[in-house]
């Protein structure tokens, strides 16, 4: 059932994000500029020539894509090393009031890989693992320089684009500088105090223990004087076929009954084992997790990171208090990839360009978020069998305060952008309503996309489009005025079987080993879709999870790690040798067999480009999963 | 070489300059701003009797299973509403698991609140929430458990239902996202506790 009042929400969100794309992407074009000047340049602007400085740099001199990439690679990776050894060493380090323990290996290297690459991909559940500095150091500094540098590669594509018989494409440190100094910490000051006041937690307390109202008790295992579990001994128990006084199996509508009956050995003698000893434990208190929550969640939305704070991230009370705060973060979330869309355009001197990019991402987001939405409100045809209140639809996994409505629209756009902070739970949508975050991650998330990611993966697309229309009418394809030749095409269809072969050969591989079998959470269809996510998740940089899944082991951490790294450098590598050879291209006239990149049919041959990629190389995997699993779910099969 | 070393030069020191502005600097003025201007809200918006004792946060909720207190939902947070370990069931939907725990729940809400053996159930009162810690529960969930409740205090069913409005949080902005009781705000005021 779908309300009024949730497509006056979804138009005020439209609307809005049209709103700000404009002004976002003029400021960009500032920020961008390595002389352009902003309002803030009273107070960074010293700290900019300090920072300079001290890295060594020289601002005026800009580098060939091949220096470019190195620095960025170089960054990445002194980044990844410096978050590997906070993890490893946390224990001795300060600001660690519950006194949490150092990460396992392979947990830090799946966290480190995760953050540097924007993913955020969470093997760990932060409140019982990481301390208030891994939180604040280790993990912020990537949040803040992992979208830096995205956005600065897309700034140096679109210079590849816009410039002609260019050898360089721009400085990668005054842009990773520029960004995070101008663009992403002024932003994130205001956001965080706004989020503050609709109820985020910002302090460095140890954790409030809070007096329960009513107590409970739950069962835990008896320890003895030193700490040991107590067991006991006991006969292990099997299910065996029911037996009359006959010795024959009793039977019901023709099905043997079961019955539990001690396991015997060889012998006839019953098999023994320890169980620990079970006691009743009084729970009387709430332990209410502290920190500095807002801070850490601006920058989380706004640089699309989406790693959480908490474990239930953007579903958690703190971390999303209210209908508003979540608006806002999924505001932010498009806010930059929206602008960079107008940047495109205003660099190009193309506008309509720019916007026609902008106009097939939201006839994307359009389609995913009302199936999303239409799949959740409908609910989930067995549980209404139960007795569930049909017109609710599927509340498992969602917050009352969000419902259906906020639950599918933030579903669908932490993925279209590589964001991947939840506010409901990916795992219990319903298998249409799971699908649609599973495909936009397939797609390469492309959909405003993560900030940078989005708009050099959705060229990457235009510029197939471009070769595809040329093809068609038999001329030289033209970019704005630039041959698209063989090594273009080479390195654009590169970046995109990259992330293909990646994402299905690890899910294969995972699917057909046992580490990969026993972290399942589902089994039927909806494990396959389990395992799937994960890897498109990882290798899309989106970091979102079907959470069920028990990722947290050596070989999911290590493969996911790896994915990570494969999505996202070997992925960019491909896009900036595009942009070098671009940008060393002359521009030649516009003549009438130009294909024009604006405009209702150039959309739609975008659209389709990007449908038919995602569709073939993906349908054949979700068929054994999300959708094979709607059609058990209409008949009400069990796993 | 001397490239090489340029540019590593530039790697080391970019992230320990930007490690103190933005892990630093950053979060403290937030902190400042945070406790300056919204003090109650940063620390968490906890709830404060009048001898002083912490009783919750009105952010979070917490389990209750007499029949004098509202019912928040189902939890998946360790053993209920443990937020050290906030999570949903992550079940999916075609899971056994899953329709079992919802049939279950919907026997017992229904023979709790007095409801016949085939009634429809609200949603929110029988599946697990994403964070384990919904604070809230539906206006239609609480409007079942309001008979139940007065019974249970002997109170006038209409006090109840007046004490459901007063908690009852309105979207915001008048559109924004869905009403919902507050549950452990709405339980302290029937005992008395503001």
């Amino acid at each position: 059932m779908t309300r009024s009042v949730d497509w006056l929400q979804l138009a005020c969100f439209v609307a809005l994000l049209a709103l700000i794309t404009k002004p976002m992407g003029l400021y960009l074009c500032r920020v961008l500029d390595a002389k352009g000047k902003t309002w803030l340049d009273v107070i960074f602007k010293p700290l900019e020539r300090l920072t300079y400085w001290v890295m060594g740099v020289d601002p005026e001199k800009e580098q060939d894509w091949k220096l470019y990439t190195f620095a960025m690679l170089l960054f990445s990776l002194v980044g990844c090393l410096f978050t590997y050894a906070i993890l490893r060493l946390q224990k001795y380090l300060p600001l660690n009031p519950q006194g949490l323990d150092n990460l396992a290996p392979h947990l830090a290297f799946n966290t480190a890989a995760s953050f540097t690459t924007n993913t955020n991909w969470q093997s760990y559940s932060g409140e019982s693992t990481m301390s208030y500095l891994s939180q604040m150091l280790a993990l912020v500094i990537h949040n803040f320089t992992s979208a830096a540098t995205g956005i600065a590669l897309a700034a140096a594509l679109v210079r590849g684009i816009a410039r002609h018989s260019a050898k360089t494409l721009g400085n990668f440190w005054v842009d990773l500088v520029r960004i995070t100094y101008y663009l992403l910490l002024p932003i994130c000051v205001v956001f965080a105090v706004v989020l503050i006041s609709q109820g985020m937690i910002q302090n460095f307390k140890p954790y409030t223990t809070a007096k329960l109202t009513e107590s409970y008790t739950i069962q835990v295992a008896k320890t003895d004087a030193k700490g040991q579990p107590v067991t006991t001994n006991v006969a292990v128990m099997v299910q065996a076929p029911k037996l009359d006084e006959k010795g024959k199996p009793v039977m019901t509508n023709g099905v043997a009954v079961m019955a539990d009956v001690p396991k015997l050995d060889e012998k006839g003698q019953p098999v023994m084992t320890n169980m620990p000893v079970m006691v009743d434990q009084k729970v009387e208190e709430q332990s209410i997790p502290q920190g500095p929550m807002a801070s850490q969640v601006a920058i989380k939305m706004l640089g699309t990171n989406g790693g959480g704070y908490a474990n239930a991230n953007a579903a958690h009370p703190f971390e999303n208090p209210t209908p508003l705060s979540n608006f806002l973060q999924m505001l932010s979330i498009f806010a930059i990839g929206s602008g960079l869309t107008y940047y495109l355009g205003r660099q190009t001197k193309n506008q309509g360009h720019g916007w026609s990019v902008w106009a097939s991402m939201m006839v994307l987001f359009l389609a995913g978020c009302l199936l999303c939405w239409w799949a959740e409100a409908r609910g989930n045809p067995i549980h209404q069998h139960l007795g569930v209140a049909a017109a609710d639809g599927n509340m498992e996994g969602k917050e009352v305060r969000f419902g259906i409505f906020n639950s599918a629209l933030f579903a669908t756009i932490t993925t279209d952008a590589s964001c991947g902070a939840v506010n409901s739970m990916h795992d219990s949508f319903t298998p249409l309503g799971g699908f649609v975050p599973l495909f936009n991650i397939q797609l390469g998330e492309i959909i405003i996309g993560g900030v940078g990611a989005g708009l050099y993966g959705m060229l990457v697309f235009v510029v197939l489009a471009v070769f595809i229309a040329g093809l068609m009418v038999g001329r030289t394809p033209e970019y704005l005025g630039k041959k698209i030749q063989a090594y273009d095409v080479k390195m654009s269809m590169l970046s995109l079987l990259v992330l293909a072969v990646s994402i299905l050969g690890f899910s294969a591989w995972a699917c057909v080993s046992k580490w990969g079998l026993d972290g399942l959470n589902n089994s039927g269809p909806h494990g396959l879709s389990e395992i799937l996510y994960a890897y498109s998740s990882c290798n899309g940089n989106n970091g979102s999870a079907f959470a069920g899944l028990n990722a947290n082991t050596p070989w999911y951490d290590a493969t996911l790690g790896i994915a990570c790294f494969v999505g996202r450098f070997l992925m960019i590598v491909p896009i900036m040798g595009l942009a070098g050879s671009l940008g060393a291209k002359k521009i030649s006239p516009p003549s009438a067999g130009t294909f024009p990149v604006s405009g209702a049919t150039f959309v739609v041959l975008l659209l389709g480009t990007v449908l038919l990629v995602g569709a073939l190389n993906f349908l054949p995997a979700l068929t054994l999963g999300p959708i094979i699993e709607h059609f058990q779910a209409l008949q009400g099969k069990l796993y | 070489m001397k490239e090489l070393l340029v540019q590593l030069r530039g790697a080391v020191m970019s992230t320990l300059v930007l490690a103190v502005v933005c892990c630093g600097l950053y979060p403290l003025v937030v902190f400042g701003l945070g406790q300056a201007l919204f003090a109650g809200k940063a620390n968490g918006s906890l709830i404060v009797d009048s001898k002083g004792v912490v009783r919750g946060s009105r952010l979070l909720g917490q389990p209750f299973s007499s029949d004098k207190y509202f019912h928040p939902r189902p939890s998946a947070a360790g053993n209920g509403y443990d937020p050290t370990s906030s999570g949903g069931s992550n079940l999916g939907p075609t899971s056994k698991k899953l329709a079992d725990s919802i049939a279950q729940n919907a026997a017992d809400y229904r023979s709790q609140n007095g409801l016949d053996t085939n009634a429809p159930v609200p949603a929110d009162a029988v599946t697990a929430s994403g964070s384990g810690l919904d604070p809230h529960i539906s206006v239609a969930n609480a409007e079942v458990q309001a008979p139940r409740v007065a019974k249970a205090r002997g109170l006038a069913l209409e006090a109840v239902r007046a004490l459901i409005a007063q908690h009852t949080d309105k979207p915001d902005l008048g559109f924004l996202g869905d009403s919902g009781v507050n549950v452990l705000v709405l339980n302290l005021d029937l005992d008395g506790v503001k």
